[in-house]
């Protein structure tokens, strides 16, 4: 095994619920002001997932009061509480940077039944 | 306590600090060394000990160097450094004893690394020594040149240090004040803020900073 892995394991040992990219999905942040801690929640869809350990992130987009808002997380940030998948989506590729260009009802995205 | 160490850079990642803020992290196979011999003031005029970095790869060595590792009683090594050591009653180190990280550093220390950089080979002067060039095109005959080099009647020759093409990296340089974040006694490994030069699996001598570190550093917001 690779030694720099033996390093990332220790920050990788937390659950994280799993999602995909089309998905729609509720992150909780937590958030430090001062020496107060709040949640902030920011919600939409998972355009794109890069997997590189505990490096990895994921970015969320969603359309805020008309404006396309987008947000990487790291994946395995312990500021990140929880990921809520509150929707399945079925799409038919992995990095969906498409949906920058189109608004409203063409960036709908299909649900994904099981 | 010895002040340092001989290792192997291993790779980069980032890691998470307690405020959930990624930090650059390089991690570095920091022994286990072994002493090879111990000089001290009545002999050597100085008191220090050498190590020498224990790897699988075995290395070819040549008789006189052979008898050196023989006289220590420990298998040769490929790499041996000095580092400065000074006995006392007690700390004591003796020939053939192991050294390993966690008997040297603690996590929040303050290191030295220096190594061999990246050698980049024959380089031009805009890689080399950041010029700016010239324009691409709009007829533009000046490119990547590195212009002038000198006035002429006087001084006649081009002064001493100008800046020219020629081999860049490959050079021995040294990181000051890097803050150990974590060490892994079980894998000998040293996890070291920020990045040191070389490429993986290039030899790095790890030191105790010599400077002192301002407040700023550790781990500043």
């Amino acid at each position: 095994m690779d030694l720099v892995d033996k390093v990332e394991q220790k920050y990788m040992d937390r659950k994280i619920s799993e999602f995909r990219s089309g998905d729609t999905v509720r992150v909780n942040v937590k958030i430090r002001e001062g020496d107060k801690s709040r949640i902030q929640v920011f919600e939409g869809v998972v355009i794109a997932i890069k997997r590189n350990g505990l490096s990895s992130t994921f970015t969320v987009r969603k359309v805020s009061v008309g404006y396309g808002v987008e947000r990487i997380f790291p994946l395995y940030s312990p500021t990140i509480q929880t990921i809520e998948v509150v929707k399945r989506g079925r799409v038919r590729r992995a990095k969906l940077y498409y949906l920058r260009e189109r608004r409203g009802k063409a960036a709908r995205i299909k649900e994904r039944r099981r | 306590m010895v002040e340092g160490l001989l290792g192997r850079k291993v790779g980069m990642t980032q890691i998470f600090n307690e405020a959930g803020k990624a930090i650059p992290v390089t991690v570095i196979q920091a022994g286990p060394c072994v002493v090879v011999q111990k000089k001290t003031v009545e002999k050597e005029g100085y008191s220090s000990v050498q190590l020498g970095l224990v790897e699988k790869r075995k290395g070819r060595f040549t008789k006189p160097a052979e008898g050196h590792f023989k006289k220590a009683g420990v298998p040769p090594t490929r790499h041996l450094t000095e580092f400065a050591f000074t006995e006392s009653e007690e700390e004591q180190v003796n020939v053939g004893d192991q050294i390993l990280v966690q008997n040297v550093f603690q996590p929040n220390d303050f290191v030295d690394v220096s190594g061999f950089t990246v050698g980049r080979g024959f380089q031009g002067v805009i890689k080399r020594h950041g010029f700016h060039g010239g324009k691409a095109t709009h007829g533009s005959m000046f490119h990547r040149a590195p212009g002038s080099i000198g006035a002429s009647a006087y001084p006649s020759r081009v002064m001493k240090g100008t800046k020219m093409p020629g081999r860049m990296g490959n050079k021995r340089r040294k990181i000051r004040n890097l803050e150990v974040v974590e060490i892994d006694g079980e894998n000998n490994l040293l996890v070291v803020k920020g990045a040191v030069p070389g490429s993986r699996g290039s030899y790095v001598t790890i030191s105790r900073a010599l400077k002192g570190t301002s407040e700023k550093t550790e781990s500043d917001e």
